[in-house]
């Protein structure tokens, strides 16, 4: 069984099939493809002005490589500027392998470079540091839940430190449907609903954000990457196999190996979702600490550093960021009660 | 029966991780009675190359879902998946799509 003649070019062979149409396309055909469809999610979704400066959210790895190198190419087309960010979130022995492929991607293609670290700003916390606590507490599943909103905060602190106007980061088809499937799983209505579309345009003073790859599968990125000859860091990061989201993908795998659409299908299924009036969440105000967008007294970063901060790092996931709530609200109480008294 | 054939098996993508961190891999499988085709070929793999923990590159007969198999640089769902027959300095190249981000 010969490969069939690409569909475009009608000239090559065909090196690969298209997940969602099932086209058969050559290497350079696909890529080419690949970037115009790239270009037409920025445009036709007028993610990134003319003019805009964007921090490129960079790890070293497939996504954000194929991001960077893609956008790369679009910028004279898009009229943009791009700068690599690369978080430091201190995991020994893994970032610092990622750290110098981001390095490496910088120089070679000539884009400049800016990296924070987590002990930097947040008080001297590293994730290291970060998992030996939760590990005390018996929740070391819980690393990658701190790392996610941690990370999220130092990106925008380092996209401000180089004079960003917008943020990108290299979410997928893939990576976006697993998470609509751990909101479902999760039954997180409000992630739900603020899920959908293809980023936020930068509420309550934050960053506009946006994901360029968000409607390529997770395998057409690694074929870009193959096709293109790019490399990347590949490692798995130590704490990840204890998270959630491995069982989503896994579930999300094997739903695409009977169907190939299902990844695209359940990311378009999500941004059509409509909550009832009744189940949405209260329209967010801010954090009482540094201003960020919360949906409650303190926004997702400060309550986690709090609760490590306090030795409690459990209190600020998931339910006990209620109790930790619940607790503050009498000790809040406690001196107007002294006062009384005393009056 | 079939002559010995060799061809080179590689990993990336993070599933050299699984093989001793080694990507390439110059291989003779040896003659047999049955043609060779990728369904053979992962289980000489197994047999053969894997160090560890199989149930992150095999699942059934086949890869584990996520994980890309290029023929001669070719999609193997271009030609036939499991039932392709290897010919004599084919390349087969496993990509996990599964590591890091």
């Amino acid at each position: 069984m010969p490969a069939p003649t690409c569909a475009s070019c009608h000239t090559a062979r065909a090196n690969l099939r298209r997940p969602r149409s099932g086209q058969a396309l050559c290497g350079a055909c696909f890529c080419n493809a690949f970037e115009a469809e790239v270009l037409h999610t920025v445009l036709a979704g007028r993610l990134l002005p003319r003019g805009a400066v964007v921090a490129v959210g960079a790890s070293g790895g497939k996504d954000s490589t194929v991001l960077a190198h893609v956008l790369r190419a679009l910028a004279p087309q898009l009229d943009i500027s791009l700068h690599l960010v690369a978080v430091d979130e201190g995991i020994g022995g893994y970032r610092d392998a990622a750290l110098a492929a981001v390095r490496h991607q910088a120089a070679r293609w000539e884009l400049p470079l800016t990296v924070v670290a987590y002990e930097d700003l947040f008080g001297g916390w590293t994730m290291d540091a970060v998992a030996r606590s939760t590990a005390g507490s018996g929740r070391s599943r819980s690393c990658c839940t701190f790392c996610g909103v941690l990370r999220r905060r130092a990106l925008e602190e380092g996209a401000r430190l180089v004079g960003a106007t917008h943020i990108v980061t290299g979410h997928n088809a893939d990576d976006m449907a697993e998470t609509v499937l751990m909101n479902f799983l999760r039954g997180d209505a409000g992630r739900l609903a603020r899920g959908g579309g293809l980023g936020s345009p930068g509420e309550g003073g934050a960053l506009p954000r946006c994901r360029p790859l968000q409607l390529a599968s997770q395998k057409e990125v690694v074929l870009y990457a193959h096709f293109r000859r790019l490399h990347y860091f590949s490692e798995e990061c130590v704490y990840a196999p204890e998270a959630f989201r491995g069982h989503a993908r896994d579930l999300l795998k094997r739903l695409e190996a009977a169907r190939p659409s299902a990844v695209l299908d359940l990311v378009h299924s999500a941004e059509r979702l409509a909550l009832a009036p009744t189940a949405r969440p209260p329209r967010p105000g801010a954090c009482s600490r540094c201003g960020a967008l919360a949906s409650r007294a303190l926004c997702q970063a400060c309550a986690l550093l709090d609760g490590l901060n306090r030795g409690l790092p459990r209190l600020a996931i998931g339910k006990g960021r209620r109790e930790l709530e619940l607790e503050e609200a009498p000790r809040r109480s406690v001196p107007a009660a002294d006062a009384l008294t005393a009056f | 029966m079939a002559a010995p054939l060799s061809v080179e098996v590689e990993f990336g993508g993070g599933a050299e991780l699984l093989f001793d961190g080694v990507k390439k891999h110059q291989v003779t499988l040896p003659g047999q009675e049955e043609p060779w085709d990728i369904r053979n070929l992962l289980i000489w793999i197994k047999k053969n190359l894997l160090k560890e923990r199989p149930e992150l590159f095999l699942q059934g007969d086949s890869v584990r879902p996520g994980i890309l198999v290029l023929i001669n640089d070719a999609d193997w769902e271009l030609l036939g998946e499991l039932d392709y027959q290897l010919q004599d300095q084919d390349s087969v190249l496993f990509i996990s799509t599964l590591h890091g981000g």
